[in-house]
């Protein structure tokens, strides 16, 4: 029991923590792309990297931090208008295909010797964000019951669920308004709407660069987290995680993102303390399971429960079930 | 067929004489030397088409006729290899659709693009065009779109009720019915507040009742003074409801004319039915009386 606890507790740390934060908010970066626009950005994790890695590198370069993090905005807007301006025009599988083998140019661009003398090649930049930290408030520990946080990152978790809060606020805002009918209409056919006398390439790239800089806040905070840019933790199966927590969460929701992303990391957290603890204790005998691969079938179940879900709920927890009827039809 | 309401009206242009390429009294649209080539084949070659304001205009012609390859040069969906088309003096030529549409010009497609998982009351209020909060930063703002948001929804349910969609307003567009569609998206193209509509096909896979109402509607547009460009395949409709009809084949106009005078046209005919000679086709100039 006691032990059931503890996972429970983890689990649930896991659920709030500054990973489901930052998770949440790529996750409505690519909720605008996909959610809203219908555009299929399948390289999140390039603005993500982008983002992290220019303020870490302007950071490097003498700049305060306080400036480094716009030049962070800045970096992934020009990201998203190099990605854009060729492919936008095009059918939409262009994007697509754009945006994977984009994610994986820019790890292997930073990680490369050649921008090694910017990037830090494959050991990145350390401890950029000190100027983050020397603001914390916090002091001691905070929590409730097991789940407890120390100082630093009750920190970084504020400022992270913050912006989650700010983006949701601006997505919600968005599209109530005329913008966002313009970029549903997209979604739903770019014909139409062009016939209708609507720019659809202008919307498109508003679009994504507009969720192409909450992606790189994302990255920004993760990169805060860990006070180091890697290029290794800069993998295209990021990507997918977030587009697993914005389909668990419901598609085009303002709330999707967030509930996604708090399952997400609970099923990971909690699957993961499960099949150890069961190694350990040898409920789990050792020819089914060692305790090397418990990393890569929590993942297997969190795929097994989206799958379940998708049967069972496919708009998602927070999605319009009739939405997803009619585009089954 | 609703003939009686298009017959008894004074006929506009009983005077221009049926000649391909004639010029009208009062054009909204002029078209010049457009063409479209798809590899070997000579899409549309049309070299001088006028459609006189006001009126419903028909553009008929056999299955690959170079119909809705007119429209979408015309719209900007598609580029013209030459030639150049202005609306009411305006000049359009390879502009991009969101433009062409703004500057007046409509179309509804052949195949209906409801936004599905939009409601349809969405649907209509997406037409009006220059919308303030449209913009990113307005959007943030609604004080700086309320008004305005409130007069396009007056203008969109007036329309909800002409075309007699208010019971489906809060519907997605998605459960309408195929002929429901053809309604809402010609609504919708309304909100643009054109000068030319043009309706490509809007009779295809409608319920005998609800064309009669379609063509209802659209007799009702032009005589508020309406200019309506539509394609079709059923001869009975375009009879009925025309003011002016434009025939093309393979690409060209070979006739046009009052209804009934293209009609009895030999070479519409021909084009309709297949000829055996197909060179009188291909070179309609000779072929005049």
């Amino acid at each position: 029991m006691e032990v059931l606890l503890k996972i429970l507790a983890d689990a649930l740390r896991s659920a709030v923590g500054v990973q489901a934060a930052a998770y949440a908010l790529a996750a409505i970066g690519l909720n605008i792309h996909f959610g809203f626009t219908g555009l299929i950005n399948f390289g999140h994790i390039a603005f993500m990297a982008v983002g992290a890695y220019a303020t870490a590198i302007s950071v490097d370069l003498g700049l305060s931090l306080w400036l480094a993090v716009p030049m962070g905005i800045v970096a992934s807007i020009l990201l998203a208008l190099l990605l854009g301006l060729p492919t936008l025009r095009l059918r939409a599988e262009f994007l697509a295909i754009t945006t994977i083998a984009v994610g994986e140019i820019i790890r292997i661009l930073v990680r490369s010797s050649a921008l090694e003398q910017w990037t830090g090649g494959v050991f990145g930049i350390q401890g950029f964000a000190d100027e983050f930290f020397d603001l914390n408030p916090f002091s001691g520990t905070y929590g409730i019951w097991r789940v407890t946080f120390n100082a630093r990152s009750m920190w970084v978790m504020t400022v992270t669920w913050a912006l989650v809060a700010l983006s949701m606020a601006l997505v919600w805002a968005l599209m109530r308004a005329p913008f966002g009918r313009v970029l549903k209409a997209i979604r739903e056919d770019e014909d139409a709407a062009r016939a209708l006398g609507k720019n659809v390439f202008s919307f498109k790239i508003q679009s994504l660069c507009l969720g192409g800089v909450i992606g790189a806040l994302a990255g920004i905070m993760l990169a805060f987290e860990a006070q180091a840019v890697v290029p290794d933790r800069y993998l295209p199966q990021t990507t997918f995680f977030v587009w697993t927590v914005m389909i668990l969460g419901g598609t085009a929701s303002v709330w999707g993102p967030i509930a996604g992303s708090v399952i997400f990391w609970f099923l990971i957290s909690a699957t993961e303390g499960l099949l150890r603890q069961g190694i350990t204790n040898g409920v789990i005998p050792d020819w089914l399971l060692s305790s090397q691969q418990v990393a890569a079938v929590r993942f297997i179940l969190v795929g097994l429960v989206l799958m379940v879900l998708m049967v069972w709920r496919p708009q998602g927890v927070f999605g319009k079930r009739e939405e997803v009827l009619i585009g089954a039809q | 067929m609703p003939n009686s309401a298009a017959n008894s009206r004074p006929r506009k242009l009983a005077h221009v004489a049926p000649t391909p390429g004639v010029a009208k009294p009062d054009p909204i649209l002029t078209v010049r030397g457009v063409s479209r080539q798809f590899g070997g084949l000579r899409a549309v070659d049309v070299e001088h088409l006028e459609v006189e304001r006001g009126l419903i205009t028909s553009v008929i012609g056999p299955n690959g006729a170079g119909k809705t390859t007119l429209f979408n040069l015309l719209t900007g969906f598609d580029q013209a290899d030459t030639g150049e088309w202005d609306v009411d003096g305006q000049s359009l030529t390879g502009k991009r659709p969101h433009y062409i549409a703004r500057a007046g010009m409509v179309r509804t497609f052949q195949l209906t693009k409801a936004l599905s998982k939009m409601t349809v009351i969405d649907n209509l209020m997406l037409g009006a065009t220059e919308q303030r909060g449209e913009g990113l930063v307005n959007a943030l703002f609604p004080f700086r779109w309320k008004a305005e948001e409130d007069e396009i929804r007056v203008r969109a349910d007036e329309l909800l009720d002409r075309f007699r969609l208010t019971h489906m307003r809060n519907e997605y567009a998605g459960t309408l019915s195929g002929g429901q569609r053809k309604l809402l998206e010609m609504a919708r193209a309304l909100m643009v507040e054109p000068k030319v509509l043009l309706l490509d096909e809007p009779m295809a896979g409608v319920n005998p009742a609800l064309v009669q109402s379609l063509l209802g509607h659209i007799t009702q547009l032009r005589d508020e003074g309406m200019s309506v460009i539509f394609i079709e395949h059923d001869m009975d409709v375009v009879m009925g409801i025309s003011d002016w009809v434009v025939c093309l084949a393979q690409g060209a106009v070979i006739s046009e004319g009052l209804p009934e005078a293209v009609g009895a046209d030999p070479l519409v005919i021909d084009a309709y039915l297949g000829s055996a000679r197909p060179s009188e086709v291909e070179v309609p100039k000779e072929q005049q009386p």
